[in-house]
């Protein structure tokens, strides 16, 4: 017999240690031992209600478990076999109490979709994909259904494009399938660029088949017999496995010449991008394949009617083509049944920051924030208290307190001044300043600007210039206004979608964190202790033992004092690296 | 990879009729229509759940190591050799495979272990010495350890759902 005791940062937080050392001084007391073994696992996802022991092999979920109970559960569940009742979870709908965790599925949030097979199977093995229904999806349209029912499958599906924009992937395949032309062309999008998102490259290392496979079928829809995948060469190990993958389905007939007896011909081929963030916007991406510079075109002509060497081109991102395969072997009903009304499915996100449990996770639409953050996420790190999230990266914008209990949906985040974006989601804690955020995105669209049009190229810069001079306390009340308008000025008239949404993160900072921008500005005061300019290090008199730690770390030698002495803070030598108050053990140095 | 493929291949499929070129990799024969498509999976299935139901002490045991970047990253090919290396050295009948991510960046490398008749039961911050911890005593003795990560989703296969 095991017991399971939850030891992710949550429970451990309601003292799921000591839990498990009294479960297992009791079962030493009563010479069990040898029987039953403690054992600590990861989150289970079901903080809300921790610290959670799981008895093996009864399946018993006992939930709100304290380190009293230990007793009690060894008494009655393990020497009596008798379930210890007031520890059962209760349903909060019929008041039920649920013993088994098979019928516990509810705590669990995330739905694997696009992630159906990663971490189950071996990407490089073809046979393990086709034995999790690979390629039926593909057979069953190639040879069971018109372009036109596969295409109304897909508008009934009511999936929306997964890289950023959230247009329906339906009505985009119909576009594109109405243009007449010798040749079109599929096109994967596999630029991920936005900083601290991995989604479209842990799908294409975990399952490359199953994009391979929606790109047949999306290929047979517009009647386009080429598909390019645009991946950026920084990513080797998805390049490696989509290689191996597309040699494996050649090898099957599952891609060339008349694929699975329906006369229907459909290749892919890989192209590199060499890793610029403009190059995810689908006309950048267009031209670089192309062989041009990677610079956005002005839309119309969008790319269904005139895109690769000037034929009809639908292009998709990695997650939305995982999701495909699934939609046909369901059906189209099933997936809209998951989600909100006007965004179905799931979503892919990658957490980041300063979250317990980093990590890929799939919820469906319309769940909180609150349940990604301290359910899934296990909530934040060292215990800080939560300050913010960041959504869809350097186009998107910082949700705040107030959006927790928003469901997250592509019109919603859109509403509270963010977006959906690819898919990155950045927490952060009361240590980091909104400002230094703002302007970490900004260095970033600095650098990515493509260089096409003045406002992103020009506008950008100087805004990045303004929040520097804010973080060094060289501003005053005017340049928040002059900050403001220049936004505005770069969201109206940007060429692309780059720069149309470049000011966002600064634009959603103001509105949520106004006073700490008036901090910088008007206090010269950094609130987080984050901008280097506003803040100087001390050391407490009270606290300081003179063990000189701080002195051997400084590396410029700025701080004085003798062995068991107080030691001061030279502050004209002091480049504010922060050495001496991470060596300190005594908390005998601070920001002020 | 190719001895993977090639034990893969023998191994968990018995696909014996496969024949290899001089590379190592089989040779395939091409799929042909929906039905051919439906039957090797069919056939597939049953030789996967054959695997998966047999409570037979001669089932094998499976392991799949988490081979994405952020596992890469953490050390799982070190993890993976060693499993690999130490499963033969100790005589236990296993197959080592690799996968994609499973989610858990913040516990790589993760590993999966099936053991016949089994649940698969994931483990997270597997070095080595946690390797040879899971070696001897979940995969010999059927004991857990430590750092077990509680499947925390659904798939789509709703019936099937724990």
């Amino acid at each position: 017999m095991h017991m399971l005791v939850c030891g992710g940062t949550g429970c451990r937080a309601s003292a799921s240690d000591m839990l498990f050392d009294n479960l297992k001084k009791e079962l030493q007391e009563q010479g069990l031992q040898d029987e039953v073994q403690v054992v600590t696992t990861g989150c289970f996802g079901f903080c809300e209600k921790g610290p959670i022991v799981k008895m093996i092999p009864d399946n018993t979920f006992y939930v709100s478990v304290e380190p009293g109970d230990a007793k009690e559960i060894v008494a009655e569940h393990v020497v009596k076999g008798r379930r210890v009742e007031r520890l059962l979870y209760v349903d909060p709908v019929n008041k039920k109490q649920i013993a088994d965790s098979k019928g516990m599925g509810f705590y669990k949030k995330q739905i694997r979709i696009a992630l159906r097979n990663c971490g189950l199977i071996d990407p490089e093995n073809i046979y393990e994909y086709l034995a999790a229904d690979g390629y039926e999806a593909m057979g069953k349209v190639l040879t069971e259904m018109t372009p036109e029912d596969a295409i109304q499958e897909m508008i009934d599906s009511g999936l929306r494009g997964r890289g950023g924009g959230g247009f329906p992937t339906g009505v985009k395949w119909q576009i594109a399938s109405k243009v007449s032309a010798d040749q079109k062309y599929v096109v994967c999008n596999a630029d991920e660029g936005d900083p601290g998102a991995f989604m479209d490259r842990s799908i294409l290392e975990g399952d490359p088949h199953s994009v391979l496979e929606a790109m047949v079928i999306n290929g047979y829809c517009i009647g386009a017999t080429n598909g390019l995948i645009y991946i950026r060469a920084e990513y080797p190990l998805a390049i490696n496995r989509l290689k191996i993958a597309i040699k494996q389905a050649r090898e099957y007939g599952l891609l060339g010449k008349d694929i699975l007896g329906s006369g229907f011909d459909f290749d892919v081929e890989i192209r590199y991008g060499a890793g610029a963030f403009v190059c995810g916007e689908e006309t950048a991406l267009i031209h670089s394949m192309e062989g041009e510079r990677g610079e956005p075109t002005f839309k119309p002509p969008f790319p269904a009617q005139s895109g690769y060497l000037g034929k009809p081109t639908n292009v998709n991102n990695v997650e939305t083509f995982a999701n495909v395969p699934v939609i046909y072997n369901k059906c189209a009903k099933w997936f809209a049944g998951i989600g909100t009304e006007k965004s179905k499915g799931t979503k892919v996100f990658a957490l980041a920051g300063k979250i317990n449990n980093v990590g890929l996770i799939e919820v469906p639409m319309g769940i909180t924030l609150r349940e990604v953050i301290f359910e899934i996420g296990g909530g934040i790190k060292d215990g800080k208290k939560f300050k913010a999230v960041q959504t869809g990266g350097p186009s998107g914008g910082c949700l705040t307190e107030k959006h927790l209990d928003t469901p997250i949906d592509f019109d919603n985040l859109l509403a509270v001044g963010s977006m959906m974006g690819s898919g990155g989601m950045i927490v952060m804690d009361e240590d980091d300043c909104m400002v230094a955020v703002a302007k970490f995105y900004l260095d970033f669209t600095v650098e990515e600007s493509c260089g096409k049009c003045s406002p992103c190229r020009i506008g950008n810069k100087r805004l990045y210039e303004l929040l520097e001079k804010i973080t060094k306390g060289q501003a005053d009340k005017e340049d928040l206004d002059n900050l403001r308008n220049l936004c505005m000025v770069i969201r109206d008239t940007s060429l692309c979608g780059l720069g149309q949404t470049s000011p966002n993160p600064v634009l959603s900072t103001m509105d949520n964190f106004m006073a700490e921008y008036i901090a910088h500005v008007e206090d010269d005061r950094c609130p987080s202790g984050v901008c280097k300019d506003l803040i100087r290090y001390e050391i407490i008199p009270e606290n300081c033992v003179g063990c000189t730690a701080c002195a051997r770390n400084c590396p410029v030698n700025c701080i004085a004092g003798e062995r068991k002495q107080l030691h001061t803070i030279d502050q004209s030598l002091c480049i504010k690296c922060g050495a001496c108050l991470e060596k300190c053990k005594f908390n005998a140095v601070a920001i002020i | 990879m190719k001895t993977w493929w090639k034990q893969i291949l023998e191994k968990i499929y018995n696909f014996s009729s496969v024949n290899y070129n001089q590379m190592g990799e089989p040779i395939m024969t091409k799929i042909k229509s929906l039905a051919d498509l439906k039957k090797i999976k069919g056939d597939l299935q049953s030789k996967i759940a054959l695997r998966e139901k047999s409570d037979k002490p001669e089932g094998r045991v499976i392991v799949k190591v988490a081979m994405a970047t952020c596992g890469i990253a953490s050390g799982s090919k070190d993890v993976m050799e060693y499993l690999v290396d130490e499963l033969d050295k100790r005589n236990i009948d296993a197959i080592v495979s690799q996968t994609g991510c499973m989610g858990y960046c913040y516990a790589e490398p993760t590993i999966e272990v099936t053991l016949p008749g089994n649940e698969p039961v994931v483990y997270g911050y597997v070095d080595l010495k946690k390797a040879d911890e899971i070696i001897e005593k979940y995969i010999r003795n059927q004991e857990l350890v430590d750092g077990i990560i509680p499947v925390n989703y659904q798939t789509i296969e709703k019936d099937k759902e724990d």
